[in-house]
Formats: C-alpha cells, structure tokens, sequence
C-alpha cells in the first residue's frame, strides 16, 4: 500500500472533492466537514463515474410517517441510477449486502512527513510549512 | 457546498472512468432507444413554416394535459438525465451527436442506434401544430442526427391524434433510409387498438415499417389505472400497466388481423409481465370470444407473431434463471437490446446480461434481432 500525496489541505476545503487517477484507478477525495475520504470513482451497480453524483443527505424512516434527514453532504447519489454511498466508508443504502464501492483511507499530513516520504507525489510540489491531503492505496 | 477540483476536464474523467467497461465489450450491439434532444428552444424552426415561429411564441402549446413542458411527474434526474451527459459545449444532454459519438457510439461500439425524439408534438390539441411540430421533427433528425452518423436512424414522429395527417407523414417518408420506424407513445386519448388509430397501422404496414411504442404520452388521462399516484416511483412502473392495456386493445379490437405484417416494438415498458398477461388474457378469451368474432386466434398468438420488446429498463430478478424463464417464454428472437441514453435509467451494455446465455442468443440480443426487425439485415 503506497501513501499518496493529492493536494494541499488549503486546496480541498470542506464540501470540495478532487478526481484523479491512481495506477490506472479513478478516485475521487471529499473533505466531509474536515475529515478526508477516498472512493472508487466507480460505481459497482453499472460502473458509472459515481464520485460525479451530488452530495446529499440520508432519509431514513423509523416508523410510518416519521422521517429523519440526516447525515447531510455525507452520502453520494449515483449521476445514472441514484444509488446512494455513504462517502466514509463505501457502503451502499440500496443493497448493503451485496454492494459496496471501495474506500480509501485519506488523512492529513504535516508537510514535514511528507516531505521526508516514503509518499508518492502525485503532480503536486511539497513544501515543509504546508499540511497535505494523504490517501493509501 | 459542492465544490469539485480535477486535474482533467470533467467530461474526460467520465470518459475515463468507463474505460475498463469500453473494452470489455468488443462485439457490436444495436441500441434501440436512443434520445436526441434539442440544444435550443428554436432549433426546430428552419424545419417549421414562419408562421408556427409567431404562433409557439405567440400561444405556445396546448397540450391535453398540464405540465406538457416537462413529463407528467418531476424526473430523479436533471432532464430525466444522466448527470454526466451534458455535452461540454453546453445545451441538454443528448443535444449533441459529437459528445453523443465520444460518450456513447463509440466507446460502445454502438453499429446502429435507434432515434426515438421525445417532447415532440404529440399530444398538442392543436392537431396543424402538432402534425407541423413532428413533421421538423423528423427533417430535423435528418439534418442533425442521420445524415452525419450513418449508425444512428429515426423514427417517423407523428401527430398521434390526428390519424390523417400521421398517415400522410408515414407516407412522405417511406422508403427514406433514414428512418426504420414509426414512433407513437403509449398514453394517448384512447388504447392503442382503437379505430382512430387505425390509419396509422395501415400506412405502417404499406411503408413497411414497424410501429414503436413508447413508454409516456399525453393523453389526458391518469397515468395509472386506477388513478393519479403520490410518487415518480409509481410512474415508473405504471408503465407497464399503461403499455398492458395498449396491448390488449391492439389484440382485441382486430388490428392484427387487419394488418397480417404489422410489426410493433413495445419500448421501455418491461417485458416480464408478457407472460402473465398473455395467459390470462387466453383464458378469458376462450369464454368470451363471441364478444370479439375477429379475435380468431387466442390473443397470445397475436403477441408472439406481431410484438418485440426493447430491453430497457432491464429485468433484474434475484435469480437469473427467472429471468431466462421469461426470456425462453418470449422468445430470444423477440428483444432488442436498449440502453435510453442519456436517460438516468441507463442500462450499460456490459452489465444486463448474465452469464449463461448461448453465443447464438447473446448475438440475437444485442443485435441481430434489431437488424431483422427494421429490415437492415
């Protein structure tokens, strides 16, 4: 598993997603309210670019009639079909059992650790005062 | 907030991302319902006499029913669409055949490509209008669409209300290779198999074309049997039911034994309650057939001789032998193959077939079946 620097924290703020490609892999990283997520940028229902879908929340009913809008900017619909992932973890809403889309850890570094590696730079130049968005794959 | 960063133009990272699916399939496949949109309001109007320019700007349309200007029901999807089929250089999705080309023909390898123009002048009341309106509409696939892709081919748009003027337009375009067939929907003011109908069917058989029928429609009436739904989702498989009892009329007011060579393709409606259908209305048909003397056959011979099915939205059982049931049932001779791109409903090719289906049937799905029906074999 390789770590891979993709963009500068200032870059990629809350509510942005950055697409790139990864030895021949599309993803896409979020900032979800501070915290990074990696995707496959591909859906496992029909194999659309999923990660293109608008950030939505979730609505979920515990009992007839009583409906809860959660989780908002967390979830990911599918610009085909609608499917819906939970952006932290790949997890499917339709069919959880049979579908899942792949997640990648992402985190911040220092650009002190970065610098030093072993990370892989994808185009993106590394200074030591920045912090960097990091994703392992 | 949804702000996005790439390191490649947008619609190169959709293309991308369908890379691994654009070489999985390697054999050529015929998409049956394809949907060409306009890039503007008056793209239509060098194909219109002037006067209909002042008369659209002037009144508009007036449909028989609300909300003519979009579907019955608000889409899931922008435009009905697929988010990543906006052409890059502006307008709706499916309004340009380069972006068209490079998302869709090529990477699917895509050798024939049915054109079924929706939002056209079906259902207007003003029946001239209406005829004018299908009339470009069918210039206009020549222009924009046929003549600069030789893949792609039209229907014949016609003013479904208004048998007389539809019948001449048939007959002003038969023989033209553009177009491989007639496109009707399948909500109108009466079933499909009424005699105001008729003259449709009798111009179709002339020309030699098949009549598609497809899914929506503004006919006035509720789009479910039983009334106005809640919800899209109930739209959405109301469908079928609407398409049902297209069917059954057809069958039972005599059509087909009116029109021996009529072909008919029911578009985007399902085919996995053929059988259920069918059954039930043999059985009833065998008690009550002094009620319709020119039904001489039980109604599902009718239906297997003169009724093909496009694919899309595909049939998704648990099981998949389920589906081969219905499929052996049918006939693997009778379904063609349709992706309704750019529609959000979508099917990719690569994905809507299981394993397990002979070479032989595979082909016929995907292409031979579409070449023998619009007579391109």
């Amino acid at each position: 598993m390789a770590r891979h620097v993709i963009a500068s924290v200032d870059e990629l703020p809350p509510g942005a997603r950055k697409f790139l490609e990864i030895d021949g892999r599309p993803i896409a990283v979020f900032n979800i309210k501070g915290e990074f997520f990696g995707l496959l940028n591909r859906c496992p229902h029909q194999g659309a670019a999923l990660c293109e879908g608008p950030l939505i929340g979730l609505a979920q009913s515990g009992n007839p009639g009583e409906i809860e809008y959660t989780r908002l900017g967390e979830i990911i619909r599918c610009p085909w079909h609608g499917w819906e992932f939970d952006v932290r973890t790949g997890q499917s809403y339709c069919d959880p059992r049979r579908f899942r889309t792949k997640a990648y850890p992402a985190h911040v570094e220092p650009g002190a650790s970065v610098v030093k590696g072993p990370y892989v730079a994808e185009t993106i130049k590394v200074s030591i005062e920045s912090d960097y968005v990091v994703v392992e794959l | 907030m949804n702000v996005q960063f790439r390191d490649v133009s947008e619609q190169a990272t959709s293309v991308n991302a369908s890379k691994a699916t654009k070489t999985a399939i390697k054999t050529a496949i015929a998409d049956c319902d394809i949907h060409p949109a306009r890039a503007s309001k008056t793209e239509l109007y060098p194909f219109m006499a002037r006067r209909w320019h002042v008369h659209l700007e002037t009144y508009d349309r007036h449909p028989y029913q609300g909300m003519m200007e979009g579907p019955p029901y608000p889409k899931a999807q922008p435009n009905a669409s697929r988010r990543d089929a906006y052409p890059p250089e502006g307008g709706l999705q499916g309004s340009s055949l380069s972006f068209m080309q490079q998302q869709h023909l090529d990477p699917n390898n895509v050798v024939l490509g049915v054109l079924n123009p929706l939002a056209t002048g079906q259902g207007i009341r003003n029946l001239d209008l209406a005829a004018a309106i299908c009339s470009a509409i069918n210039d206009w696939q020549i222009e924009k669409w046929t003549g600069r892709d030789s893949r792609l081919k039209g229907s014949i748009v016609v003013a479904n209300e208004d048998s007389a003027a539809a019948a001449a337009e048939i007959r002003k375009r038969a023989g033209d290779p553009n177009f491989v067939q007639v496109l009707l929907l399948s909500r109108n003011i009466e079933p499909l198999g009424r005699r105001r109908y008729w003259p449709i069917y009798a111009a179709a058989e002339e020309a030699g074309l098949p009549v598609g029928v497809h899914a929506f429609g503004f006919g006035g009436n509720p789009i479910t049997a039983s009334g106005w739904p809640s919800f899209y989702i109930e739209e959405m498989v109301g469908h079928s039911q609407c398409q049902q009892t297209d069917l059954a009329s057809l069958v039972l007011e005599g059509v087909f034994e009116r029109h021996p060579k009529l072909k008919m393709i029911m578009i985007e409606a399902g085919f996995g309650w053929a059988p259920s259908l069918c059954w039930r209305l043999d059985k009833v048909w065998q008690r009550l057939k002094s009620e319709v003397p020119d039904v001489k056959r039980p109604p599902s011979d009718y239906i297997r001789d003169h009724i093909w099915w496009t694919t899309q939205p595909m049939e998704d059982p648990e099981r998949r032998d389920d589906l081969f049931d219905v499929i052996d049932w049918i006939g693997w001779d009778k379904l063609l193959f349709a992706t309704d791109y750019p529609h959000w409903d979508y099917d990719e090719p690569t994905r809507v077939l299981p394993a397990g289906v002979s070479d032989a049937n595979r082909d016929a799905f995907y292409l031979g079946n579409a070449r023998k029906v619009y007579g391109l074999s």
